[in-house]
Order: structure tokens, then sequence, then C-alpha cells
């Protein structure tokens, strides 16, 4: 073979020469011939200013901007040229003194180096701005103002829902995920400002700037051939109703619990209140360090999400489900009826029935509206005793696969970080807890919405989704879309899941069930003129432990529904902890939320309600005494009743 | 053996002006680094012993590589022929691995995470194909003027390179392209060089020239041909129907492969970094690497600024500083004088390599010394152009100087290897 190929290794040796030819002219014509690249990266020629582009802004579903951009000041200073200046007129504009000077701008040159612009005082409030710009040829070039945009929240509404932005930490500055980002940048911490921080953030830009010999800007260097442009961040639009989120966090004053609610057809979601509420724009500006660790440290947490990180028993909100699952496993037909008399006594233990007159559980429907105990854990033990499974372990496996598939157990995915999956016990779980021996009567609660099943109101919401659209749901999501966005980030929540495989007539007799709750059952403070609405009440027996013993806590008030009957555009699920009947307080907060909604007004009718419901305090005494999250928030929290009244109702 | 070498002399036999070479670029490459994050102020001793910055990782990754030469160095060179298609099928499975268990890193699904390090195997499998290609071409079975074996040979360079582009690692798969130098050196028709240029040719002005004007123009190219070939033509029928074959070709490839390609094969972001290099695209997003490293090697001059005092650099404006954009920190601190020096130096090894594969006995020891020079030439030409504007942005690092455990410890291998084969020159190797 060709051992002694010389003109081949010849025109190989020409490739490599000619290549590096090209670099070498192309370096020579860049690096000697070329005079702009010297005079662009050349400070004492050329200013190089760094353009921050506007975060994106977010809109609810009819276009009002509930998050937006507000203009405010940095001094920001370059040790080395901050030198001959009046230091002391300085010191006076800022309220310092000199030994709080030197000490910034120690620590300017210890965080930056002497060269490089450092943040010397950020967010100046206004009239100390409106000071400094009249005087700030005094102190340049080593000091300047450098204009920031903060955040702010129109609606003082939605604060866990939109998050806030803080400065990047040093810790997250060594991640190569935060690579992009230099000291001082902010960056969504919580709700969609961090979920969304890729689209919302924008991409800087870099101005070349000519100056003259007193370091002052004087136009655009080249024609601004050079500049990259700050490309501002993209606008999310949102499901969200911010008349309807208002109206929650109104009605959730002096209340610990959530609303969630959904529109079950595009799985958008309407509003989600985690009470107590607290106002976003606590944490913008020149306080918002000193307001953090005070949200952060108050007895009500109202940080905590409520709505997607709370688990709470279901309870009877959860007997839908029950009766689902036994239709669709075929071991009762919507006619079965069990003989209830105040009390489930087949274990051999008592479980109590709120009702004892015979016939309140004759059929399904019956059932559902009057809400008995017995007829639903029956029901549990029928599905995991069916003798197709052959056994109860395998059985209970077939309920937990059903809870999974409506969304019970697990985290949903919604677009917002910190979603918590609740609990669902499965086979597994069932065997460590009785180590092996247990049959149906161990967990029969589960068939009630008690003991081993624990649910998110998000994920109480979206079931009713799944029962309002008879067996499918999209993933719950805030966003709907995003102003010129190619990529497919919102692909997820586009797409329609199926539940299992129950059938139609299935759905059917429950949901007739749920109308007869509010139409004639324990329900009825949540109708709506004019609109049929299927509900189902909860009580939800909850413990806690208290010095090393376990209280028995007042119930929680749980109530979910989704409203029209057919082509249903609403559903909700609404808990007010600790605080009794479902039927007294989440039920007619449930049902002026839907009202709202679907009427895009409240009736006259039910202002005494409404008024009620807004008085109605169930916060714990000693919570409360503790709590500062009131004067917090301010103008809001100290609003009336009847002020909050007057928004809604003109007369 | 190993004991009387070590009795003899431990370096003999050893090439050092390669030594030489690879020491300086590698020293290049450690002060670059350094100059790419030093910060005034910064506890150097103290960085270097917590690893908390990218020149005392380079350090650690010197370290260990020289151990790795070190090994090579005391290894037979039978080793390498004998294990060449054992480690390249070892390579292929790492490769296919890494789909599967793989970590996402800047939007290339191809790394490994051991203990807390990141891995890049496709750097790894490029001496593996670099080692089959030249055992297999070595072998007394393998007739090079055949087709067949032309295919088994092309086939050998093209499987890594297409689970790479699976992994979505474009760049570092292009390099795979650089084995064809190798077979052009044993043979492979000279045609094939043209084809290629004409291809790269083709694609361009597909790009840069609109394509209904491009097909005017080659009709009337061909028409020309036909016209003044038509002596020849009545001869032989045949040319016809080659001419007219290669019309066709080039007016489809234009028409509707190169767009094709451009909307459904690659990516958004590549079409738009060589729309980018072409002087198509103006979006700043996608301009403003290209820009800022041009700004930070043409400030350079020609005497630099020198040695840390490049202001582009230091200050965050060049995006991946110490990795595939380091050329910037030469070009900045030491100029037009700098980057000449700099350049010379990987010619004189390019060359070097050459000269020492020219001199082999054994086929084996030849391809692979070729398989060494094709990459590090491919590697050099392609992140140098992509600094200054030349290339459209393919991510892949500076031989010897970028940062990089994977990258470094890649290049000392494949050249320690060689220098192990040449050492052992006068043994004709299989």
């Amino acid at each position: 073979m060709s051992v002694y190929n010389q003109p081949r290794k010849r025109v190989i040796q020409f490739i490599i020469l000619g290549m590096t030819m090209l670099i070498v002219v192309r370096l020579f014509f860049l690096q000697v011939v070329e005079k702009k690249y010297s005079k662009l990266a050349d400070a004492n020629a050329v200013l190089r200013k760094v353009v921050y582009p506007s975060r994106g802004i977010i809109f609810d579903r009819k276009g009002r901007s509930i998050l937006s951009n507000d203009a405010m000041y940095d001094l920001v200073v370059t040790p080395i040229s901050a030198r001959n200046i009046d230091t002391n007129y300085l010191c006076q504009i800022l309220q310092i003194d000199k030994e709080e000077f030197k000490r910034r701008i120690a620590t300017a040159i210890i965080k930056n180096g002497s060269r490089r612009v450092s943040v010397f005082a950020s967010l100046l409030p206004p009239d100390m701005f409106g000071r400094l710009q009249e005087s700030m040829y005094l102190f340049q070039p080593g000091f300047d103002l450098v204009q920031r945009q903060i955040r702010s929240y129109p609606f003082s509404a939605a604060a866990n829902i939109l998050g806030y932005i803080g400065e990047v930490s040093p810790q997250m500055l060594l991640r190569p995920a935060y690579s992009a980002y230099n000291q001082g940048d902010y960056l969504g911490m919580t709700g969609l400002e961090r979920t969304y921080e890729g689209v919302l953030m924008g991409t800087r830009g870099i101005q070349y700037l000519v100056k003259d010999n007193l370091n002052r800007p004087q136009g655009s260097y080249e024609k601004g051939e050079f500049d990259t442009a700050a490309i501002a961040g993209k606008n999310l639009r949102l499901s969200l109703d911010i008349d309807l989120q208002v109206l929650g966090e109104h009605l959730m004053r002096n209340k610990i619990g959530s609303i969630v609610a959904i529109d079950p057809q595009t799985g958008g979601l309407l509003t989600m209140v985690s009470a107590p509420v607290y106002d976003p724009n606590l944490l913008t500006g020149s306080y918002r360090t000193r307001n953090f660790s005070r949200l952060f440290t108050d007895t009500t947490k109202p940080l905590f999400n409520r709505a997607i990180q709370a688990g709470y028993p279901p309870g009877s909100s959860m007997k839908p489900l029950t009766a689902l699952v036994a239709l669709d496993e075929g071991v009762i037909t919507p006619s079965f009826g069990f003989p209830c008399h105040g009390a489930y006594v087949n274990c051999g233990r008592a479980i109590a029935c709120t009702h004892s007159s015979p016939g309140h559980a004759a059929n399904l429907r019956l059932a559902i509206a009057n809400s008995c105990n017995a007829y639903f854990v029956h029901l549990y033990r029928l599905e995991v005793d069916a003798p197709k499974w052959g056994g109860v372990k395998k059985g209970h496996q077939k309920w937990y696969d059903y809870m999974t598939s409506f969304g019970l157990g697990h985290r949903l995915g919604i677009d917002i970080p910190g979603e918590s999956g609740g609990k669902a016990i499965d086979t597994i779980g069932m065997n460590k807890l009785y180590r092996g021996q247990w049959n149906s009567c161990s967990e029969l609660y589960v068939g009630m919405g008690q003991g081993q099943v624990v649910a998110t109101p998000l994920q109480m919401a979206n079931a009713m989704c799944i029962i309002a659209n008879r067996g499918s749901y999209y993933l719950p999501h805030f966003v709907h879309s995003i102003d010129n966005e190619e990529s497919d980030i919102l692909k997820k929540y586009k797409e329609k899941h199926t539940v299992a495989h129950v059938a139609d007539t299935s759905y059917r007799s429950v949901i007739f069930g749920m109308q007869d709750v509010v139409e004639s059952g324990t329900g009825r403070v949540a109708q709506i003129e004019g609109v049929i609405v299927c509900g189902k009440t909860g009580t939800a027996e909850n413990n806690a432990v208290v010095d090393g013993k376990l209280v028995k806590l007042k119930n929680h008030s749980v109530f979910v529904a989704f409203a029209p009957r057919d082509n249903p555009k609403i559903a909700i699920a609404v808990i007010v902890e600790n605080a009794g009947f479902g039927a007294t307080y989440a039920a007619p907060i449930a049902s002026l939320i839907m009202e709202k909604y679907l009427h895009d007004t409240i009736s006259v009718k039910r202002k005494p309600m409404m008024k009620t419901l807004l008085e109605y305090n169930t916060l714990d005494p000693i919570v409360r005494e503790k709590s500062k999250l009131d004067s917090l928030n301010g103008a809001t929290a100290k609003m009336t009743s009847d002020q909050i009244l007057k928004l809604y109702f003109r007369d | 053996m190993i004991n009387r070498r070590q009795q003899i002399k431990l370096t003999e036999g050893i090439d050092w002006p390669i030594m030489g070479l690879y020491f300086g670029l590698v020293f290049v490459g450690l002060l670059s680094i350094f100059a790419a994050e030093y910060r005034e102020g910064d506890g150097i001793w103290n960085d270097i012993i917590h690893l908390n910055k990218n020149y005392a990782r380079q350090l650690m990754w010197l370290g260990i590589s020289g151990v790795l030469a070190t090994i090579i160095w005391l290894t037979d060179s039978k080793f390498f022929t004998a294990t060449a298609n054992l480690l390249y099928a070892g390579g292929i499975v790492l490769l296919l691995v890494v789909i599967g268990i793989g970590k996402d890193v800047k939007g290339s699904h191809s790394w490994l995470v051991i203990g807390g390090f990141q891995f890049q195997p496709a750097e790894l499998t490029k001496l593996c194909t670099n080692l089959a290609l030249a055992k297999y071409l070595s072998s007394l079975e393998t007739d090079f003027t055949k087709m067949r074996s032309r295919l088994i040979a092309a086939a050998l360079a093209l499987v890594p390179c297409v689970i790479i582009i699976l992994q979505d690692e474009t760049g570092l798969a292009l390099v795979y392209f650089s084995f064809f130098l190798v077979m052009y050196r044993e043979g492979l028709p000279g045609i094939l060089l043209i084809i290629a240029f004409s291809g790269i040719v083709l694609v361009l002005s597909a790009l840069l020239v609109d394509k209904n004007i491009l097909f005017i123009i080659f009709s009337v190219i061909t028409a020309l041909v036909i016209y003044f070939s038509r002596r020849e033509i009545k001869r032989h029928r045949s040319r016809l129907a080659l001419i007219l074959g290669i019309w066709a070709f080039c007016s489809v490839f234009v028409m509707f492969i190169v767009p094709m390609a451009f909307t459904k094969v690659l990516k958004d972001y590549q079409v738009r970094r060589i729309e980018v290099m072409l002087g198509k695209e103006n979006d700043p997003k996608a301009t403003y690497n290209t820009r800022q490293s041009m700004i930070a090697i043409g400030s350079g001059g020609f005497f630099g600024k020198g040695y840390l005092k490049g202001t582009q650099t230091r200050y965050d404006f060049v995006p991946e500083q110490s990795t595939d954009f380091i050329f910037c920190t030469v070009g900045e601190d030491f100029g037009f004088l700098g980057t000449l020096i700099f350049v010379g130096l990987y010619v004189a090894l390019l060359l070097r390599i050459i000269f020492v594969a020219e001199r082999q006995r054994s086929t084996f020891s030849r391809v692979y010394a070729y398989g060494v020079a094709s990459i590090i030439f491919f590697h050099m030409a392609i992140n140098i152009s992509m600094t200054i504007g030349l290339a459209p942005v393919i991510g892949i690092p500076l031989p010897l100087v970028s940062y990089g455990g994977s990258s470094l410890m890649t290049f000392t291998m494949l050249i320690f290897i060689m220098l192990r084969l040449d050492a052992d020159r006068q043994m004709v190797l299989r």
C-alpha cells in the first residue's frame, strides 16, 4: 500500500498551512488594520453600558396587568474613580456617617474590585433620589445613578401565585444553572416569577457610548453598529381572573384555608387563594428584606401556599369518588341501598352517621345527598373485597390505582413551585402500617375521606374537574399563553388526560346526587339563581399533636362543587381550617365565587350572607394575638366589612 | 522489556519537539484560564487548594493527565494494537449509556456525572475511533482500494458521530469528519476532497444567493459546458448524461435539500449561528458571543494589552471564557504578535506530527499519527475560526488549552500513545 505517498502528504500539509494562513490574515485584519475594536474595548474613549431589559409583565384573563414594573434608582460606585469628592455632602444626602461611607466603599472593593461598578445604596427612596439627582455632577464619575426596575403588583393580590424576585445569592452563582447571572442580578424566587424566569427575564444588551473628557456620554458610537439591544422579557397571559382573586381574598379574611377554582374545559386556574394573604408589594422596594423576615416568622405562615402545599383530609367531599369506583367496578348499581340506622357497625366498632332515619341511603343519589357515612365506608369494603380481585391486597391496590388516576397521592405538576403530593395509601403502605395483617375493615374510613387519604385543595378542585367533564381533565395551570414564545413549554398543559375508563352513566348518577346536595341536601346555601350547581359538603375531622398528646381539633369546613351541571365552566374547592360544618363557611364562599364568575356580579339578595362571611373570624385567638400580619398589610387589612361590601354592591 | 528500558533510560526514544510543544500549549492554556478568571484580591493559594476556580481544577486535571501519560509511556506498544477494537466497542457502549443516563449540560445530553465531576465520553471516543481505524487500515486483509473497505472505514468514523449527534453535541460530532483526511492519506480518491469542497461551496451559495438566481446560473454554466464539449459528447453519449446529472443534482440540492435541512434537520439556534457567520442575521441574542469575542481579540492590537490587562475578557463580556472562547484571552492580552506565535505553536506541532507519522514503518502507527494530527487540526481550525467570525459558533474546545478535564486527558492520551508508538517505530505493528 501507499507507504511513500509523498504527494498526499504535501496536500495535507498544504491544507493545514492554507487554513492557518486564512486565520492569520483574518487576525491581522482584526487586530492590526481595524481600529474600531480597540476603541470599543477602551474604557477611556467609549463607555460601555449594560442595558437591563424590562421583565415581562403578567396579565390576567381579561388582559389587566397584575404584575408590572416600576422604575427606581440605585446609587452605584466605581471605587477607583471615587476620589476627591465632597464626601460630607454625599453622606448628608444619604443620611449616613463617614464611617458607614468608608465601610461601604471597602465592601464594594472586596466584592467586585476597585475598577468595577458596585451598588453603593440600592433602591433610593424618592426624596433622596430627587436631592441626589440635582447634585449628581459633584460626585461623578465615581458615583452614578442607575435606573432599576422593581416589580409592582397593582392589585396587591395573588402574592403566593405571582411570587417575588430576589437578588441571586453567592451560593447560586457557583452552580452552572445560574452561569448567566452576575452578582446583584435579580431573579424569580417563588411562584410564576420562578417557574417562568427564563421567559420573563429577557436578554441583557450592551450599548457603546462615546464619552468626552469629563466622562459624559455624548451619543452612540459608530451609530450603534456594535450595540446589542436588550430584549424585554416576554409577557405572560394567565387564566386567572383578578376580580375573582380579590373577592376570594376578601372572603377569606380572618380565616385560615384556601380556595381553588379551575375552568374544567381548559384546566386554567381562575383563582387560588391561600389565607391569610399578604400584600405582594411588601416584597419589593426598599424594605423587602425587613418585610420578608416578618412574613417568614409570622404565626399565621402567610408565605406557605396552602392551596398547593397543605394536605387536608377531604372528608365527605371524597364520597363522589368512592361512588365512581364502586360503579365502575360493578360492585353496586345506582339503585343500591344500605340500611343505615345512624352508624356503621359491620366492623365491630360504630362509625357514626349524621342521619338515622330509615331510607336516607336507599339508593346512591340519596346517599350522596344525605352524605351517609355508613354507605360509603361500606362501598369501600365492597370495592376492595370484590371477588374478582381475589383478595383485599389486590383489591386495595386497585382502589389506589383509581385514586392515582383521579389525581390523588401525587403532584399534579402545576406551573408554580412547591406543590405537595398529598397522600393516598397503597397496598405496600398498608402492609407497613399493619405489618401485613389487615383487611377491608382496617382503613375503611378512606371511603368517607378520612384516615390514610390526604389531598391538597388543588387536588380536590381537580377531582371536581374530572367529575364535571365526565372523566377528563387538563393539568391545572396558570399561564394560558406567552407572548411571542415559539417553544412548547406550555405543551403539557394543553394535553387532555382521560381518567381510567369510568362509564358515562356512572358519572351521571354521581352528578345527580351532587345536584341533590345543593337542591335539597346539605349544601342548599350554595344555590345560585338560574344555575344548576352540583356540590358536596365536607366536614373533615382532624387532629394535631399538642404537648405530646393527640388532640382532636375543630373540624375543617370543606366544600367542593362545579357549575353549571351541563357544559361546566367552573370547578371549585374551598377549605376553611378549624371552622366547623362545610355548609356554614366553605359552601357560601364557593357559591359567591361561582356566582361572581358565572354572572359577573353578585345578586343583592346575598349581601347579608356576604356580610356575615366577611365578619366571621375563625382564627385561633392565640394565633391572632401574636400575628403581626394585619399591621404589615396596612390599608387592605384595615378595611371594614361595609367598605368591602361597597366594592361589590352599588347602593 | 519494560524492565530493561527502565534500566537503560526511561526517556529513551521520546520525541522531544512534540513534548516541548505539548507543554508549551498546556502552559499557555493555564495562563489563559488564569487570566480569564483571576480578579484583583483573589487568594490564589486558597483557590488552588479548594479547587474553587477553573485554573485550579485544570492544574488537577494536568496532574491526572501526567499520571495517564506515564502509564501509557510504560505500556507496551502492542497493547494498543491488541485492544484497539475492544476499546472502540467499549467507547460505543459508553456513548449509548450516556443517551440513557446522561446529564443535560448547556443543552447537550452528553455528560456523565461521576463523584461530582462531569465527564464527556464523546471526547474519549475520538481516541478509541482513531485506534480502531488504524487497526482496520493496517490489517493485512484490508485492501483500501476496494469500495467495501472504504465503506467500512467510513462507518467506523461515522457510527460514533451519529450517536453523538443524538446526544445534541453536534460540535464534537463534526470532529469525526476529520478522519476522512486520514483516509485520504491512505488512498481515498482525491476527487472526494474536491466533491467535499464543492459541497461546502454549494451550501454556502445556497444560503447567500437567491435559489432561483442560482438555478439560472447553473443552467447557463451547464449550457456553456455542453456547447464547448459538443464534440466530446458526440463521441461519448454518456458524457451528456453525466453533465445533466450534475446539473440536476446541484439544482435539487440548492433549491430543495438545503432549505429543507435548514428548516427540518438543524436546530433553530444552529441555523441562527450559521446565518450570523454569513452576516445575514442581526438578532442581538445570536450575534452576542461572536461580537464580544471579536471585540476582545480585535482590541488586542499588535502587541496586546499585556498579561492580565485585558478589559473584555476579564469583565465577563465574553461568554464561555475559559472553555470554548479561551482564544480571546490570548488575542486580547498578547495581541497579533501573541496570536501569531500561538498559532505557530499549533502549526509546528501539526507539521512535526506529520513528520513523525511519515517515518513510521508500520501502517498502524502512521494512520494513528495522522489521526492525531487531523483531530487537533480540526479542533484548532474550527475553534479559532469561530472566535474570529470565520465559522459559526460550534462548541468544541481548543486542544490542550481550553479548560476541561475530558478534553485535556483525551488529547494527552492521543499524543502520548503516538509518542509511545513512535519510540517503538522499529517494531512492525499490526
